[in-house]
């Protein structure tokens, strides 16, 4: 299998259409055979990021690289930066607003499921030119 | 038990009837990321949530179908993210611990 290449843009920060980059992904790792607890997580992981492209960020560019041994997804946002990544690793913490957490986001577990769901995980930021998130799933 | 059992029960209304397929677990819970990364396979989520990534969620974890506790309506947002990717949403007239144990006294 060659390597396949997905692009995402994420423009918006329409909280409902969140979500159609992990959905193309998932429906995408599923039609080539890949295990389901592999999709799940990629599924999930890839949401989180997705989410926090939106909430943070006002959004992004997503590119996910597929071989047979790894799944390999790169969120890159010109947002405002992390200024603690310890502190934001830390499941409950959260920055979000009101509003988002009355969609039932902000609870803080987002950068922690990403963790708990993938294999690796690398952050770069610099505040206020942006942060990109590198996620990696082992197929093997 | 299948989500038409689920269906059938006499407190349930459904919103939208996906594919019929197994039920195996109960998960309760309102915060999204908890739910995306806690609620198993295959179980009937139980929340008082109504938007539509309430959808993405229950789409992403693979549950088998949502249920809306409490009476309370999903949005019309949310009803055609799940006829759009296939989720079951019923809705229960009862609280979340009721609704969730009718539900599982069925399994």
């Amino acid at each position: 299998m060659q390597p396949l290449t997905l692009n995402f843009r994420v423009t918006t920060d329409d909280f409902s259409l969140a979500g159609q980059a992990s959905s193309a992904v998932k429906h995408t790792l599923k039609d080539l055979g890949f295990a389901t607890d592999i999709v799940r997580r990629t599924a999930i992981a890839m949401y989180e990021a997705e989410i926090n492209m939106v909430i943070h960020a006002n959004g992004g560019n997503i590119t996910v690289t597929i071989t047979p041994e790894e799944i390999c997804a790169v969120f890159a946002d010109i947002g405002p930066g992390i200024p603690d990544i310890p502190l934001a690793m830390q499941e409950g913490y959260s920055t979000a607003t009101e509003d988002v957490r009355d969609l039932g986001f902000g609870a803080g577990m987002g950068l922690p499921n990403i963790k708990k769901f993938t294999d690796e995980l690398d952050i770069q930021t610099k505040l206020g030119v942006g942060t990109t998130v590198t996620m990696r799933i082992f197929v093997k | 038990m299948t989500i038409k059992d689920i269906a059938a029960q006499e407190n349930i209304t459904v919103s939208f009837l996906a594919d019929d397929r197994p039920v195996e677990r109960v998960f309760c819970c309102d915060l999204l990321s908890v739910a995306m990364a806690r609620a198993p396979e295959n179980s009937a989520w139980v929340t008082v949530m109504t938007n539509a990534n309430v959808v993405a969620v229950a789409s992403l974890a693979d549950v088998s179908c949502v249920i809306l506790a409490e009476g309370y309506d999903f949005d019309p947002a949310a009803v055609e993210a799940a006829k759009k990717g296939r989720i079951t949403l019923l809705r229960s007239r009862l609280p979340v611990y009721e609704t969730a144990a009718g539900v599982g006294a069925g399994l």
